[in-house]
């Protein structure tokens, strides 16, 4: 991965140029350390946007504020859509300011360039980096705080900061004084911190790597939580959208008056992207749209098929002479020689995201400013293309994020956010989109459909001596992030293609084959497409060769000590080899993710009528280290049944230019009596964490797929996995 | 003008007959604790109780619902069902996003209601309307188990 260093002030205007010049955005990555973030206390007193403080409360820096009365509040600058970020980012600052954590109450952050995610730059939640970004960085902001606390003590008292302690959000002096850091907290927001703070010894922590309970739970209990669907501003009306049934297609006309005509619209206005009502209510919005009445006009592609679109995909992928983003040794030339040639191809569809709170945004639209509140997972991309839009400045555009109700990759867009502004400026009031579960479905940004084909060469004992990759499919990174697209290669499209296992002869090639349907970042990106060819070859690779799948890769992961430990211990703990209930087999599959290794075994049994169930899964991962193991446990077992949809359930088809598929009915999700045991085994005796929100996704497919062959001897080279 | 009874409380809602209570509830009487997820009865998210019995309020019309008692998320800690209930969605930690997790405590009441120790199979079929994205499940399944007093497959 090409790692670029961009500055705040060069960052603000790619983000306005690359906008500019068609609807793309560059955010480069920025070397942890190097950013504009390295001091937060100075830098806040600096640039700390606005946020919303009670008078009597001071900021010894951007992340901390604390009251007169001693509260302690943690701003929260990663998106909270499940993953647990509104616990573990507030954890990891906690735990070296010295306050209570049960007590602190955390607040999300605005949007700045202070909050930037290192990894990603930019203030965007994903890519499984939160905690991988924040596990240094925030416990330096808390330390540096806690230092700054300590040290406006000892000049009260005139004695040495080494002499004082901190403890619950008070510091106690040589001769036993005491003053709570809301007494202290105003003139420690004067003070300089130091710019490396020791930080504590990982053995003496207090909450970082233990079961803290989520700050959101209760919340989520009692539907007090404000999602973005929840929220308001002051004299908002409610706006619902009519979209294009096909991609790319016009509206053509409308019947503004009969809309108007219905109780509680006050505007019907056209944006860019269709037709929007906007009433005093979503209901009295939803029944004027369909009394507008708006035909379209399909555009070019009124005869686009996912059926057709899959066929050049397919060809693309066969063709010879794209990109070349590995080579080892001379495959060619092995594989000629090999005793036997395995050849497969894997096809894997469109998929939606499908959360459960449907798409939505407030826009209040003024002269001089915007105020965006609601569910995003890029609050600098909301930021910055609308300020774009107004032909505004960034920090004239306030974003005020609320829970997310699901992300997994849909809240990185902003097309809704934009709709939004549009509706907002052409009504001239306050507005908050709702997008009903239709819109949601029929315009998701979707799993990139991809086909990759897999080669194998072995030798008379069944090892391989040469393996050949090539994947086509549609690039999501050249829309989102263009600069990462070098020589017509796109690293994410090649996440987990570089194969771990010793085969000497190698290439990887990849050809980018863009179409009209609109692609997006979904759960674990291209991990779950290169992940369900790999891993599933490899067994293929293992029956050709008459060998148990485990054995197989074992034997060819004995340079990858991290590999083998997971591997491993997902034969022990799953009981792999052993005696299984009648009808059950497993599979396996391995993977790193995120800086997160992993082998799962599924457990599978396969109904006369061709039905494939998931009775287990045992995941085995090895995540570094944590900050909350229960968070970390709640996204694997969110992981694999999210993965399931995708290995079993879930695709988008396109007709006539359509997203065939509407809402629940016709697009299957996992339920309750669908879930299988899960059974994780954690590892985590590193010192650097790994992602975690996003890998275990991956492994479902391949996993299951493995089984299925076991029971079945059929290879299920097309997701979903069906053998009926 | 329609009139009902809202977590014991009278409302009123100037409302067309045929609004779906889940829009009545959210707009005109501002309590977003139920949520909208499929509009088509389809996801559980809007999970209400209408005189003690789960109903999807995205397909009720609010004229169906005139002189009796609805019950909200917003209420359900009142009943000893429900307050157990949320309890252990808490001890266990159920919710992730949780968008949805309005309508799965009110089915997951309702639930225990009828039935005070659940099997999984009563579980499955009566959870199983409600979707959950996140994938809870398996934590929904144990937290129902912690409220009932029963232990979980």
């Amino acid at each position: 991965m090409t790692t670029q260093r961009v500055n705040s002030s060069s960052r603000r205007t790619f983000l306005q140029g690359g906008a500019a010049a068609g609807g793309a955005l560059f955010v480069g990555f920025v070397l942890p350390g190097c950013s504009a973030f390295d001091d937060p206390a100075v830098a806040a007193a600096a640039k700390a946007p606005p946020t919303p403080a009670a008078p009597t409360s001071a900021m010894p820096n951007a992340w901390i504020r604390v009251g007169s009365d001693n509260s302690v509040t943690i701003l929260c600058a990663r998106s909270e859509m499940g993953q647990g970020t509104f616990t573990s980012m507030p954890t990891l600052i906690a735990e070296e300011l010295e306050v209570d954590l049960s007590k602190v109450k955390v607040e999300m952050a605005p949007a700045g360039e202070l909050y930037i995610n290192a990894m990603l730059g930019g203030q965007l939640t994903g890519g499984s980096t939160s905690v991988k970004d924040a596990y240094d960085r925030l416990r330096v902001a808390g330390a540096q705080a806690r230092i700054v606390l300590v040290q406006a003590a000892a000049d009260r008292w005139k004695v040495d900061p080494s002499q004082c302690r901190a403890q619950d959000a008070v510091v106690t002096g040589p001769a036993g004084q005491k003053a709570t850091y809301g007494e202290l907290a105003a003139a420690a927001s004067k003070l300089t911190p130091p710019k490396e703070p020791k930080l504590k010894d990982p053995k003496s922590f207090r909450y970082v790597g233990k079961w803290v309970p989520r700050f959101d739970t209760p919340a989520k209990c009692d539907g007090s939580a404000e999602f973005g669907i929840d929220a308001k501003v002051p004299g908002m009306l409610t706006a619902a959208l009519a979209q294009s049934p096909a991609f790319g297609g016009k509206v053509a006309r409308f019947d503004a008056a009969k809309a108007k005509a219905m109780p509680g619209v006050r505007h019907v206005v056209q944006i860019s992207s269709g037709v929007a009502v906007v009433a005093d209510t979503y209901w009295q919005a939803k029944q004027a749209l369909i009394a507008a009445d708006v035909q379209w006009d399909d555009g070019p592609n009124a005869k686009l098929s996912s059926e057709a679109i899959a066929a050049e995909v397919r060809q693309a992928a066969n063709r010879a002479g794209s990109p070349t983003f590995k080579k080892v040794g001379d495959a060619d030339k092995a594989m000629k020689s090999a005793a036997k040639r395995l050849e497969a191809g894997y096809d894997i569809p469109y998929t939606a995201h499908v959360t459960m709170e449907p798409m939505n945004f407030i826009a209040d639209v003024r002269a001089d400013s915007c105020l965006l509140v609601g569910p995003t997972q890029f609050q600098q991309l909301a930021q910055g293309l609308t300020a774009n839009l107004l032909k505004m400045k960034p920090e004239q555009v306030q974003v005020r994020t609320t829970f997310l109700g699901g992300g997994f990759g849909r809240r990185v867009e902003v097309d809704f956010v934009l709709q939004a502004v549009e509706i907002s400026k052409a009504a001239g009031v306050p507005v908050k989109l709702i997008w009903s579960r239709e819109d949601d479905m029929t315009h998701d940004v979707y799993r990139p459909i991809s086909h990759i084909r897999l080669t194998a060469g072995l030798d008379k004992a069944g090892k391989p001596v040469a393996f050949k990759y090539s994947h086509a499919g549609p690039s999501v990174t050249k829309r989102m992030f263009p600069a990462f697209v070098k020589d017509g290669v796109d690293p994410f499209m090649l996440e987990a293609a570089p194969i771990p296992y010793d085969i000497p002869n190698q290439t990887g090639t990849v050809a980018i084959h863009d179409t009209p349907v609109p692609t997006g970042f979904w759960r674990s990106v291209s991990h779950g497409l290169n992940a369900f060819a790999n891993e599933s070859f490899i067994d293929e690779m293992a029956a050709a060769a008459r060998k148990d799948p485990v054995e197989y890769r074992r034997a060819l992961l004995a340079k990858e000590p991290k590999y083998l430990r997971v591997l491993n211990l997902a034969a022990e703990k799953s009981g792999w080899g052993k005696p299984l209930p009648a009808g059950r087999k497993q599979g396996i599959a391995v993977m790193e993710g995120y800086g997160t290794y992993l082998a799962q075994v599924a457990e599978v049994s396969v109904s006369s009528g061709g039905e494939i169930k998931l009775h287990r899964m045992v995941v085995v991962a090895d995540v570094g280290a944590t900050v909350n193991p229960n968070i970390v446990q709640q996204q694997i077992e969110s992981s694999v049944v999210y993965g399931m949809g995708a290995a079993m359930y879930d695709q988008i088809t396109v007709k006539q230019g359509r997203v065939q598929q509407t809402n629940f009915h016709d697009y299957r999700v996992p339920r309750m009596n669908e879930v299988p045991q899960i059974e994780i085994h954690l590892i985590a005796d590193g010192d650097k964490p790994g992602g975690i929100g996003e890998p275990v996704t991956a492994l479902v497919a391949p996993s299951v797929a493995n089984a299925v062959f076991a029971i079945t001897g059929k290879r299920l080279r097309k997701l979903p996995l069906r053998l009926a | 003008m329609v009139t009902l009874t809202v977590n014991g409380t009278a409302r009123s809602a100037d409302v067309d007959a045929a609004t779906p209570l889940l829009w009545v509830l959210r707009e005109n009487l501002q309590m977003t604790g139920t949520k909208f997820g499929c509009g088509m009865a389809l996801c559980g998210a809007c999970t209400v109780h209408l005189d003690g019995k789960p109903v999807r309020s995205c397909s009720t019309p609010v004229s169906a619902v005139a002189g009796r008692k609805v019950t909200t998320i917003e209420a359900i800690g009142q009943s000893a069902t429900g307050r157990k209930v949320q309890a252990a969605w808490k001890d266990i930690d159920v919710p992730q996003c949780g968008y949805c997790q309005s309508g799965q405590i009110m089915a997951a009441v309702a639930l225990l209601e009828e039935k005070g120790k659940p099997t999984d199979a009563d579980i499955d079929a009566a959870m199983s309307g409600n979707i959950c994205r996140c994938g809870t499940y398996p934590r929904i399944r144990a937290a129902i188990h912690q409220a009932a007093g029963t232990k979980g497959a």
